[in-house]
């Protein structure tokens, strides 16, 4: 077994831990760091479960060797939290348009809409149909989902 | 009153903060991983395992093999136990076999130190096969000379239901008649819960303890005891937040052998972590089924007989059996009525992957054989379908004899036409007639039937417990699992209703652990607010009387004239309160005299059930050259009683909806009829429904509230997933004027239909 020491920021603190050169992404988060909002659905980048944001993009980390995130900042579901305990707004959202069933794509599918509301611009239905479906989701059917990435949409750019 | 109102659910904030803990988060990473071995061939014997060269791999700890896995044969559906012997369920199944019925079955397991190592060492076990010769399909299955599974089952026939009533022969004499007959096929699809199942096992306390994604802990305790030939009690198994089961996870899966793998390591931790492959191949599917069904009709359509006969593919092993095709078979002597009906339905073994519950159980397959069927009629007699429907549908006030079930409303005449109107109906219809073209449009509808629960096929029990904490809040217990349809939220909100507390002084303890969870049978048969709601209702009036008792002694006033209201002890003569229910808490709970831990549980059996109506209209453009169906609007309508929550109830409906177009739009899993090998046992190559796939999905209800029920309500879960796929096949036949009567629509089956039909 090779290891290799990775450095890098997550959530915000500068980490290191030496991991497995074959480690997925989510293995480190998961086992290293213990974030299980990092979820394992497919770990072949099919379902989106395990999608983190990694210097502002999303990735499926499932399918992102450990030893790649070497000088990256990682932002996972845990970090959306302020601290007080305060859900940011598209949380609250997901849990306002009841969004959440199972919850167990919940944090993959934040996590992009983290990214989507980030670009600061206003999409369509379809577009944002679109920059949400590399998510698999069986509960929801993705009626909520997008009514609460549209409406957090609508609301930071209406203020 | 918190009942009927659209709260947020209870777990949520865990839910949006990654705070909720699911099986794999919970287990410890000193676990060993275990991987199962599974067979490379469809049929056959194993005649000798070679272990060596596996056993080599740095990591490995155990590996065991069929030779050494006991023989004890268990049953995996999970249904309620029977103590008579004769509605016990088949017990085909082995921890490991050496008798190989399909293609990945589990002919020995590695047990590692890590997933590296596990997943080499499987690998590397060399098995030796005798090879059999192995069927897929139904019929070819039941004919004579075709393959053999299991030897107790000549023609691969695990069960032939009979269903009928009136004499058909004497009926179809009638002269004047008109027969329509068709056949109408559904793929095998899969669950394709986020989540996979996984389960860990240890002995801690001298029980062998089961962490599980399950839906049903109590039933697979009982399993898991059986699997080991272990004493009940000595089995606890523990059921977290799952991500998603719809019936998948109301089977025992790999409970049994993962115990069984720790018992074998003197009881460490071992972890059992299914791939997505080995969730689409090696855990349940839905049974494919293929419909023949013949109608004998009077020139004004009125039904006189009706005969159908099914062939149900169960994949190797007995599972939920035919318990799928025969609940759809009531649905198809119950939803149209008519003087004389005939059903067989033949539940046959094949060396596919095993199938049992799946969302529907039974009734998407015969809700697309059937409601395709009125169609194709209402076309052969030039007639408009939804008054072919009405004509025939079943009417209020019928009862049926079996289980005592009543129409007590005009549900489903008034889904219809709530439907209609929501998707403007008559208008598309009209419009969409006659196009010509390669792009067209169309609309097309079914209704469905449904049944809540299984009383009296089976027992239907649930069990609650309440606690009263000292500051006025309550615990409140159910066997009755939260699997992402918001249960637990229900049960808070009918708690709360019962009790008179504030809803958010309700804590469900969302975890079940059989040492400590009262008995329940859990999620299944959409049977939990309906069943659960008794038990809520009955143990909260225990815990109210209990309450108000204590409330007599403290204030002196007559237990008649108090109440319990927003957390209050009030006088009721005045309005008065007297005391808060925490202060009423502290007082009994210290009390130097007499102290008292107020709790209150019972057992309720329950001895009715409901049906479940409703209906799907869908809008579809299809573009003939590229055999390729838009779905441009869905409408659901829903009668499932008065709504618990009107929010969660419709989140509810979108997801059924969504599994339902991915039933008649794109899903199926395919098995290589060269091996038998599945083909798309990955969510790539398996079509499921993402963003892009579906329109905005509407659900709409009709609540008329049941008079059976505590709560007024009854299955909601299973029923949106019925009726779409018909639904989407009958706009496309109103579209392009072509019946196809084959599952999934996709490009592959409407080529072959568009070309039979000449119109490419």
């Amino acid at each position: 077994m090779q290891t290799q020491l990775v450095t890098c920021t997550i959530n915000g603190k500068l980490t290191q831990t030496v991991v497995d050169t074959r480690a997925s992404l989510t293995d480190m988060l998961r086992n290293d760091y213990r974030l299980t909002s990092v979820k394992k659905g497919c770990e072949v980048g099919e379902c989106g479960a395990c999608n983190v944001l990694i210097d502002g993009e999303c990735f499926n980390s499932c399918i992102y060797l450990a030893v790649w995130a070497e000088g990256k900042t990682i932002r996972t579901l845990e970090d959306l939290l302020g601290p007080n305990g305060e859900l940011s707004d598209i949380q609250q959202a997901f849990i306002d348009e009841a969004a959440v069933q199972c919850g167990f794509c919940t944090p993959g599918v934040i996590m992009t809409a983290v990214e989507i509301l980030g670009m600061g611009r206003r999409f369509t239905r379809d577009e944002l149909r679109k920059l949400l479906s590399g998510h698999l989701c069986r509960c929801t059917g993705y009626e909520n989902i997008v009514n609460a990435v549209e409406k957090t949409m609508n609301k930071r750019l209406d203020g | 009153m918190v009942v009927g109102k659209s709260v947020a659910r209870i777990d949520a904030f865990d839910k949006v903060t990654g705070r909720a803990m699911y099986t794999d988060d919970l287990a410890d990473s000193r676990a060993y991983v275990a991987k199962v071995v599974r067979s490379t061939i469809a049929n056959g014997w194993v005649k000798s395992i070679d272990t060596s060269a596996a056993e080599k791999i740095p990591g490995v700890v155990k590996i065991l093999t069929c030779f050494d896995a006991p023989e004890t044969r268990f049953p995996t559906a999970g249904h309620p136990w029977s103590t008579d012997p004769h509605h016990q369920d088949v017990a085909d199944r082995q921890l490991l076999t050496a008798r190989v019925r399909y293609y990945g079955d589990d002919v020995a397991a590695v047990i590692a130190e890590n997933e590296v190592a596990a997943a080499q060492a499987a690998k590397a076990v060399k098995v030796e096969y005798e090879v059999y010769p192995f069927v897929l399909d139904a019929q070819e299955a039941m004919a004579d000379g075709a393959p053999q599974l299991h030897e107790e089952f000549p023609n691969n026939i695990l069960a032939h239901t009979k269903m009928g009533f009136g004499d058909v022969d004497a009926a179809i004499a009638e002269p004047g008649l008109i027969k329509f007959e068709g056949w109408y096929e559904t793929p095998v699809v899969q669950h394709c819960h986020i989540e996979n199942h996984i389960c860990y096992a240890e002995m801690q306390g001298g029980k062998i303890v089961v962490v599980s994604s399950t839906q049903i802990p109590h039933i697979v305790r009982r399993i898991v005891g059986q699997a080991l030939d272990w004493p009940w009690g000595k089995v606890r198994i523990i059921k977290p937040y799952i991500g998603g089961g719809f019936g998948n996870k109301q089977d025992a899966l790999y409970e049994p052998l993962v115990a069984w793998l720790s018992l074998q390591v003197g009881g460490r931790l071992v972890k059992l972590d299914m791939s997505r492959e080995e969730t689409f191949a090696n855990n349940r599917t839905r049974h494919a089924i293929r419909s023949h069904i013949t109608s004998y009709v009077r020139p004004d359509g009125t039904f006189v007989a009706r005969i159908l006969e099914a062939f149900s593919n169960q994949g190797a092993y007995a599972s939920h059996g035919h318990g799928i095709a025969a609940k759809g078979m009531s649905s198809f002597a119950q939803l149209y009525q008519c003087e004389a009906c005939r059903g067989d339905a033949y539940t046959v073994f094949t060396n596919i992957s095993v199938a049992g519950a799946m969302r529907g159980y039974g009734i998407p397959q015969a809700m697309f054989a059937g409601e395709s069927h009125i169609e194709d009629i209402a076309r052969g007699l030039n007639m408009d379908s939804m008054e072919l429907r009405r004509k025939n549908m079943i009417p209020v006030g019928y009862v049926n004899d079996f289980d005592k079930n009543e129409m007590y409303f005009d549900s489903l005449n008034q889904s219809i036409d709530k439907g209609m109107a929501a998707i403007d109906y008559k208008r598309k219809l009209a419009e969409y007639q006659n196009q010509t073209g390669p792009v067209r449009r169309g609309v097309g509808m079914a209704i469905f039937w449904y049944n809540t629960a299984v009383w009296p096929l089976s027992l239907e029990s649930s069990a609650c417990r309440m606690v009263l904490n000292q500051d006025g809040s309550v615990q409140l217990q159910l066997a009755e699992t939260e699997i992402g349809q918001g249960a637990d939220t229900a049960f808070a909100q009918m708690t709360a209703d019962v009790l008179g507390v504030p809803f958010e002084n309700i804590y469900v303890v969302s975890t079940q652990d059989t040492d400590v969870t009262p008995f329940g049978t859990a999620a299944y048969a959409s049977r939990q607010t309906y069943a659960g709601g008794f038990a809520v209702k009955q143990t909260g009036l225990l815990l109210r009387e209990k309450i108000l008792k204590h409330a007599r002694e403290l204030t002196r006033m007559a237990e008649f004239n108090l109440d319990i209201i927003d957390g209050n002890i009030v006088r009721t003569t005045d309005g008065r309160v007297m005391m808060s229910l925490g202060d009423l808490a502290t007082e009994v709970l210290y009390s130097l005299s007499h102290s008292e831990h107020i709790v209150a549980e019972s057992t309720y059996q329950i001895k009715s059930n409901a049906y479940s109506f409703g209906c799907c209209f869908a809008e579809v453009e299809v573009d003939i050259p590229l055999c390729k169906v838009t779905l441009l609007d869905v409408v659901n309508v829903h009668d499932c009683g008065s709504l618990i929550n009107p929010q969660l109830a419709e989140a509810q409906v979108h997801g059924g909806m969504s599994m339902g177009i991915g039933f008649g739009l794109s899903e199926q899993l395919l098995f290589d009829p060269k091996t038998g090998k599945p083909l798309n046992n990955n969510l790539l190559d398996y079509k499921m429904a993402t963003t892009m796939d579906h329109p905005d999905l509407k659900a709409l209800f009709i609540e008329n509230a049941e008079p059976t029920s505590a709560f007024g309500t009854k299955s909601l879960g299973e029923p949106p997933a019925c009726p779409v796929a018909p639904a989407i096949r009958n706009a496309v036949l109103q579209a392009t004027g072509v019946s196809v009567n084959k599952a999934p629509l996709n490009p592959h089956i409407l080529f072959e239909r568009f070309k039979e039909e000449g119109l490419i």
